[in-house]
């Protein structure tokens, strides 16, 4: 989870940079950044490893995986490892789960959490400032410790192995980090740009939908982003909740690949690099996000 | 969850009182989110300090109702070897883990400010993909990289002349395996953490470290002097977050293992959860959890004040 208000504007502030342009390097310096810059790209090629290793297996061909040199480059390539991947059972319903949980989820956290941004950051009232305190402190909270009440609670109302105990699950626990970064959206637009609307004849309902709502937009793709990522992520809620293969989703799919027939690493390879590629995706493009507005809404508070 | 409606206070309500014929708006627009966060969250924490007073085993389970059992479930576990070893192997397992965190990423984000503008880009790529991989995703992957037979770190390991590692099975010696799980989890907290911590090196003002340069302060005292009180809340920002995740570990370890851990590789949260479902012993499994909340705030409990503190600061 990702805590809010600690996220600070990356590249809002441009690094000092230890070699002002224009000035003649002498061969110190030279040397010196020389170092410097390799050990920058030695952290990012062993951070970067098990990713390129991940994808590299998953286009070899199985004879080149189970190699006792490995080989460093996927030649010949292949896609039979993905067709293993998705040809394995229950791999079409699981996605289509994990799709459901997710948008489902993400619908109902979007509403829930905007009204109650709008609510803590537009309206003083008593027991707001509780409200907001109890958003912070839920989510320290493991989940680790939360998974045995919720299961016998779900249990008792016949929610086990329903993809709607699931969602609701997920729903609780994405609302309070959503909560609190709309809230800093919703804060950052001045009310006097609804009032001035307002005073130019429209009604509170029209001035807050034509003003306020689009310039939360980027806010709303943001914070929905991070729940699709959470939720998407998510396996111990799922892998105890949903006890049907059919029924589950597709990181508890992944996570049980190995168990049955011992590992296959090429199919598996391809599994993970199926379920990741869409976190990937939707993270790269929240990082415009995260560099600008999310941390101005977060931190303000 | 109730929320008990009051008077409009006009001292509290900034936003233009008055302007609503009622005060009950903003209670119905957190409304829905008190329902959840309240009825999912904060009620089944309420039930696992119950269920800790309960025998609560397979039978109850079908019954859907425990029997008191009063500190019953307590004085077992204080009593019980194996959750001594547990806890201790979970909080040494937390603080290698935090504190290797922390230092490389220190580490990486003072060479981020020395290094070219492209390598700088690069870096930053590499440590948002990793920072984007889900953990299940990333366990698969170390499985993999540290697979006894045809595993690529074993070949490097053998091939750097570090000892024969052909065929070495990292998990047969739990230390060593203990290892793997501080590589793969470090791995995974290296991104959050450097990048917060450059983002709150970029705000540290770069002619106090200029001052303090020319007023003869070497490097090492320069970060500790200059940089370091600056960083202080992120730090301990970093700090509580990065202990409260690794000492909560879970996936890692259970879904490496093939879902079947060994009790050597029992953390925690790990032990409260085979307790439950695993041999169906849900009182005893919710006993462990709170103490683990109880240890966990312990723990925090210093930071999170602080954290608190600079944040009403701030």
């Amino acid at each position: 989870m990702i805590a809010p208000g600690t996220v600070q504007g990356v590249g809002a502030a441009r690094a000092r940079s230890a070699a002002p342009a224009g000035v003649r390097l002498n061969l110190w310096q030279r040397s010196k950044q020389l170092v410097y810059d390799a050990a920058g790209i030695a952290v990012a090629a062993v951070m970067l490893f098990p990713i390129y290793w991940m994808v590299a297996t998953a286009f070899k061909p199985g004879s080149d995986i189970l190699r006792l040199t490995p080989k460093w480059f996927p030649a010949p390539l292949t896609l039979q490892n993905f067709q293993d991947a998705i040809a394995r059972p229950f791999f079409l319903d699981d996605v289509r789960n994990s799709l459901v949980i997710v948008g489902v989820m993400l619908a109902l956290a979007i509403a829930i959490a905007f009204l109650a941004a709008v609510g803590t950051a537009r309206f003083g009232f008593k027991g707001r400032t509780a409200f907001l305190v109890m958003i912070i402190w839920v989510q320290m909270v493991p989940l680790t410790a939360l998974i045995i009440p919720l299961y016998l609670m779900l249990d008792g109302i016949g929610q086990i192995d329903s993809l709607a105990g699931v969602i609701a699950v997920y729903l609780a626990v994405v609302l309070p980090f959503m909560i609190w970064t709309l809230r800093g959206f919703v804060a950052n637009i001045p009310a006097e740009l609804e009032e001035s609307a307002m005073v130019d004849g429209s009604s509170r309902m029209g001035a807050f939908l034509r003003i306020t709502f689009p310039l939360v937009g980027p806010g709303l793709v943001a914070t929905a982003i991070f729940g699709f990522i959470q939720a998407w992520n998510e396996y111990i809620v799922a892998y105890v909740l949903l006890s049907s293969p059919n029924n589950q989703t597709l990181t508890v799919w992944l996570a049980s690949f190995t168990t049955n027939h011992g590992p296959q690493w090429g199919p598996l390879m391809a599994g993970a690099t199926i379920t990741g590629l869409p976190v990937v995706a939707f993270f790269l493009f929240l990082q415009r996000y995260l560099v600008g507005g999310l941390t101005a809404g977060a931190v303000k508070g | 969850m109730e929320v008990a409606i009051e008077t409009p206070d006009v001292e509290t309500a900034p936003n233009r009182p008055g302007r609503f014929r009622t005060n009950l708006l903003p209670y119905a627009l957190i409304g829905p989110s008190v329902v959840v966060i309240g009825g999912i969250l904060a009620f089944p924490l309420g039930m696992l300090v119950w269920l800790s007073l309960q025998h609560y085993g397979l039978r109850e389970l079908i019954q859907h109702s425990g029997t008191w059992a009063g500190l019953d479930n307590y004085r077992a576990i204080v009593v019980d070897p194996l959750f001594r070893q547990v806890i201790v192997r979970t909080l040494v397992f937390t603080f290698t883990s935090v504190a290797l965190t922390l230092i490389l990423s220190t580490l990486i984000a003072l060479l981020l400010l020395k290094v070219r503008q492209v390598v700088r880009v690069l870096v930053m790529s590499a440590l948002v993909f990793v920072w984007a991989t889900p953990v299940v995703v990333s366990v698969d992957i170390w499985q993999w990289m540290f697979d006894y037979e045809f595993g690529v770190i074993n070949y490097l390991l053998t091939q750097l002349h570090l000892g024969n590692f052909i065929h070495h099975n990292w998990f047969d010696d739990p230390l060593q395996g203990w290892l793997v799980f501080v590589v793969i989890v470090v791995w995974g907290a290296i991104p959050f953490v450097t990048i917060l911590l450059f983002a709150a090196l970029l705000q540290v003002p770069g002619d106090v470290v200029d001052a303090a340069h020319v007023d003869g302060a070497g490097p090492w005292s320069r970060f500790w002097f200059v940089t370091a009180p600056i960083l202080k809340p992120v730090f301990l920002i970093v700090t509580s977050l990065s202990t409260i995740w690794d000492f909560g570990v879970f996936i890692q370890i259970y879904v490496l293992l093939n879902q079947r851990p060994s009790a050597d590789y029992f953390t925690i949260g790990i032990y409260s959860f085979k307790e439950s479902f695993g041999v169906a012993q849900y009182g005893l499994g919710a006993t462990i959890a709170v103490l683990m909340v109880a240890i966990l705030v312990i723990v925090t409990f210093l930071y999170v004040r602080e954290t608190i503190q600079q944040a009403e600061i701030a």
